[in-house]
């Protein structure tokens, strides 16, 4: 694959007054184009991850460089700027009293000339598809419609990676589709780096590799495929799998003969329909 | 009852007044405030009174409606004139039965108190009525700016007042939320005697305090990942623009007030 975009090179991170450590000498790297998903349950550490990537928190051990910039105390304002962040909640990441001001809130941080602005919060809102909801006030919106407002604040602000911290998580299940094509979309579109931490496997299974943690280690790193190989060892550390994936072991397990394990029930619907005629 | 009150309310519209800067608008009811205590003649009041209708027909928001919203106003215009009635003793009596005497300068002094204070309940209604409360913001951040110089946390107060603004329906919700889940476990809004009501308040209360908190807590950390770093630095998105319509109003009132000054007795 192409270059690393950021290096996490033997971090450790305690919390205050907490014995076991968030993250335990943790390396690893994120190459540019890629959609990488960390995975694991409450407590193992992906969400501090994303903190320390986007400078909220600083490792007490090891470095980490986003960008080729080494994060520190005077680095952390440029690198805030090429990670953008899309949170949980949608209602409490939200700023501004309107869609246009809140995409304009980083912008704004930023210090961007106001003629330059304008023409930022149009085409970041049009990319996320709500172009036609500049004045709309966030109370009126869907949490779908909140977080991909998120999204444009963040996009606003061009930056190289957007991390989202369990982003789709508070979502109805068509809220979560939005948000997930939106951010497919503009993987492929702007060539975005997307950082997703989340203990959603389907939404994991879209990304291109995943990294799953455990008691603040590193636990296991690889495609979606060779991931949920680990069946029971994945439920074990409180992770399910997705549904199609299941289903596919489950007529293998029959005899039926499928050709490999199936990520989307789209796929495995379609080498179901399709089998016969094969036979 | 909470959708007549007009009171802090913006009623969207595309008159003049509307279309004003905020800037403009807040210094002439600054003014207009200030202006109010001149007039003492029947002369003088009677052009305030027709300054300010004018700017109510200005701001194209129907009489009916401001009627309406104002209503419970009106009560106390009315309570503020009956005090100046029997309070005042001055000039001739009117009017006598008993002990209960009515001067002439009590109905004077009843008329235009009460004249007075109806006037700037109607002038700062206007304000908020055609002005949307960001807009406010924006318009006394700009007015306060040179204050900055004295140290005063201007931008602070008015991102304070912008995030209150965008909160106050999510909060609402959430108290809509938190009073069905308690009415669903037992707890009685709208029965039982006031002692129990009060009491009722406290269960609705804490939540609400907790998950304020909660959200405060988390908004603080996504506007610092959005590079939130203070007010240095930064740029404004919104922009305010000085019309050749404020200048006018301003000279306007400018024009009022001297002619107020004349009049006057």
């Amino acid at each position: 694959m192409s270059k690393p975009l950021v290096s996490i090179e033997n971090v450790s991170f305690s919390y205050e007054g907490q014995q076991d450590p968030a993250l335990n000498n943790i390396s690893f790297d994120i190459y540019e184009g890629e959609w990488l998903a960390i995975v694991g349950h409450n407590g193992s550490g992906k969400s501090t991850l994303a903190k320390l990537l986007n400078g909220l928190q600083f490792p007490q051990e090891g470095t980490i460089s986003v960008c080729g910039i080494t994060l520190s105390e005077e680095t952390v304002w440029d690198i805030r700027k090429n990670v953008g962040m899309v949170f949980q909640n949608p209602d409490n990441q939200f700023v501004g009293t309107t869609v246009q001001d809140d995409v304009a809130f980083g912008l704004e941080n930023h210090g961007v000339p106001r003629e330059i602005m304008v023409d930022r919060v149009q085409t970041s809102l049009d990319k996320v598809k709500m172009g036609t909801f500049l004045n709309q006030e966030p109370h009126h919106l869907s949490g779908g419609q909140k977080q991909r407002v998120a999204i444009a604040g963040v996009l606003a602000l061009q930056p190289s990676i957007i991390i989202l911290d369990e982003a789709t998580s508070m979502l109805d299940p068509r809220g979560r589709a939005e948000v997930i094509e939106t951010v497919r979309e503009l993987k492929t579109r702007e060539n975005i780096t997307v950082i997703s931490i989340t203990h959603d496997l389907e939404e994991a299974a879209k990304a291109d590799r995943i990294i799953v943690m455990n008691k603040g280690k590193l636990y296991r790193e690889g495609t979606p495929e060779e991931i949920f190989e680990m069946d029971e060892e994945l439920i074990k550390l409180g992770l399910d799998i997705p549904f199609p994936v299941k289903m596919s072991k489950k007529l293998r397990q029959k005899g039926i003969g499928l050709t490999k394990s199936y990520l989307t029930e789209e796929e495995l619907v379609t080498e179901l329909w399709t089998s016969h005629s094969k036979m | 009852m909470m959708e007549k009150m007009i009171f802090g309310r913006y009623v969207p519209g595309d008159s003049i007044l509307h279309r004003m800067d905020p800037r403009s608008k807040l210094i002439i009811v600054f003014l207009f405030v200030c202006v109010v205590f001149i007039a003492n003649n029947a002369w003088t009041y009677g052009i305030l009174a027709a300054y300010t209708f004018i700017m109510v027909g200005m701001s194209k928001i129907s009489p009916r409606f401001l009627y309406g919203g104002l209503k419970p106003i009106f009560l106390l215009v009315v309570f503020t004139f009956l005090l100046h009635i029997f309070m005042t003793k001055e000039g001739d009596i009117v009017f006598e039965l008993g002990w209960l005497k009515i001067y002439e300068g009590g109905i004077r002094q009843g008329i235009f108190i009460s004249l007075r204070f109806f006037l700037l309940i109607l002038i700062t209604s206007l304000l908020t009525l055609t002005t949307t409360p960001i807009e406010i913001t924006d318009g006394l951040e700009t007015l306060l700016n040179p204050l900055k110089k004295v140290n005063f946390p201007v931008h602070e107060l008015a991102l304070m007042m912008s995030i209150s603004l965008r909160f106050i329906p999510t909060l609402m919700q959430e108290t809509d939320k938190i009073m069905k889940a308690q009415t669903a476990r037992g707890v009685e809004y709208n029965s039982g005697p006031i002692k129990e009501r009060i009491k009722a308040i406290v269960p609705l209360l804490i939540p609400l305090f907790i998950s304020s908190f909660k959200r405060a807590e988390e908004l603080a950390v996504a506007m610092e990942a959005r590079g939130y770093k203070g007010g240095e630095g930064r740029t404004k998105y919104r922009q305010l623009t000085w019309g050749m319509a404020d200048t006018g109003m301003i000279l306007f009132l400018a024009a009022v007030t001297i002619l107020l000054i004349v009049l006057r007795g």
